[in-house]
């Protein structure tokens, strides 16, 4: 597979993203562990940046974020469960 | 992939408790034609299209269907709430009571538990399509049936938001079938499963 930009920016934001699914479910028992927290508030600004973007080059990810002009981009890239082949 | 928003699509506040009512409305939780059918429906049925318009559709109404099962959960919580023992036998909510206490359980009006047989996904999108249509009709007669038994203003309004939603999605539906018979081939007379065609091409 031809490994491009793109591809690593999706793989960035796949990445930091499970990072803070599994986060948000520790934090939600260790609400006041600070390490954790710091590492939050780290990895929500990476990942924002990495989603902006990703959304500005390439297309919509979330539904709220679709940036129009003058065309409904949601419905144009392949859906994530199409793959490759 | 999915994430939670900490807020209702439409906003549910009941003062006043009636488990009698609840034990109605929680039908359109995990009842035949519930919300909990109608997401799994879509979701599970968006993945034989190759119609990325069509998949749109069926992704963004099986996700808002979602949010309609946390407004109906929410306005059958909120009508259980603090209810005692006396208010659950005079009102008939004491057989979901004993088995479930004041959580909530998808199950029809009737006690019918809920089943992914009360819906298909049959990997033809046409006859997926049509499937969903009836859907939203069923459902919105539901909660007609409802509005006719309710008559409490707060109970009222989310419901009347909801079977709004019926409309407006069955709208989306007959659109979206629209495109998928507009784009078939000419030789697909009877309009059948166009993305899966290997006896039509014989």
């Amino acid at each position: 597979m031809n490994v491009n930009n793109r591809d690593k920016l999706f793989a960035f934001i796949t990445a930091t993203s499970f990072v803070m699914d599994d986060l948000r479910i520790y934090l939600d028992t260790h609400p006041t562990d600070r390490e954790a927290l710091d590492y939050w508030e780290k990895i929500s600004r990476v990942r924002e940046e990495a989603v902006k973007e990703y959304t500005r080059n390439y297309g919509p990810i979330y539904s709220y974020d679709v940036d129009v002009k003058n065309r409904w981009a949601w419905v144009e890239e392949p859906w994530p469960w199409e793959g490759r082949c | 992939m999915w994430s939670y928003e900490r807020r209702l699509q439409y906003p549910v506040n009941i003062t006043c408790r009636n488990p009698k009512l609840a034990m109605v409305i929680m039908s359109q939780f995990g009842g035949p034609d519930g919300e909990l059918a109608a997401s799994m429906r879509y979701l599970s049925q968006r993945y034989s299209t190759k119609n990325k318009k069509v998949a749109g559709v069926l992704t963004d109404i099986g996700t808002e269907e979602l949010a309609h099962m946390e407004i109906v959960s929410a306005i059958v919580h909120q009508l259980t709430k603090d209810i005692t023992p006396q208010e659950i036998m005079e009102s008939g909510f004491e057989k979901y009571y004993v088995d479930h206490t004041l959580g909530l359980w998808p199950q029809s009006a009737g006690g019918i538990p809920f089943t992914s047989t009360f819906f298909q996904s049959k990997g033809d999108v046409i006859t997926d399509l049509i499937e969903d249509m009836a859907a939203e009709q069923k459902a919105r007669t539901t909660y007609d049936n409802i509005l006719r038994l309710v008559h409490d203003q707060e109970v009222c309004d989310p419901i009347k938001f909801l079977r709004q939603r019926e409309i407006n999605h069955f709208q989306r539906f007959g659109e979206a079938l629209r495109i998928v018979l507009d784009e078939l081939d000419s030789k697909n007379f009877y309009a059948i499963n166009p993305d899966y065609l290997p006896d039509i091409k014989k």
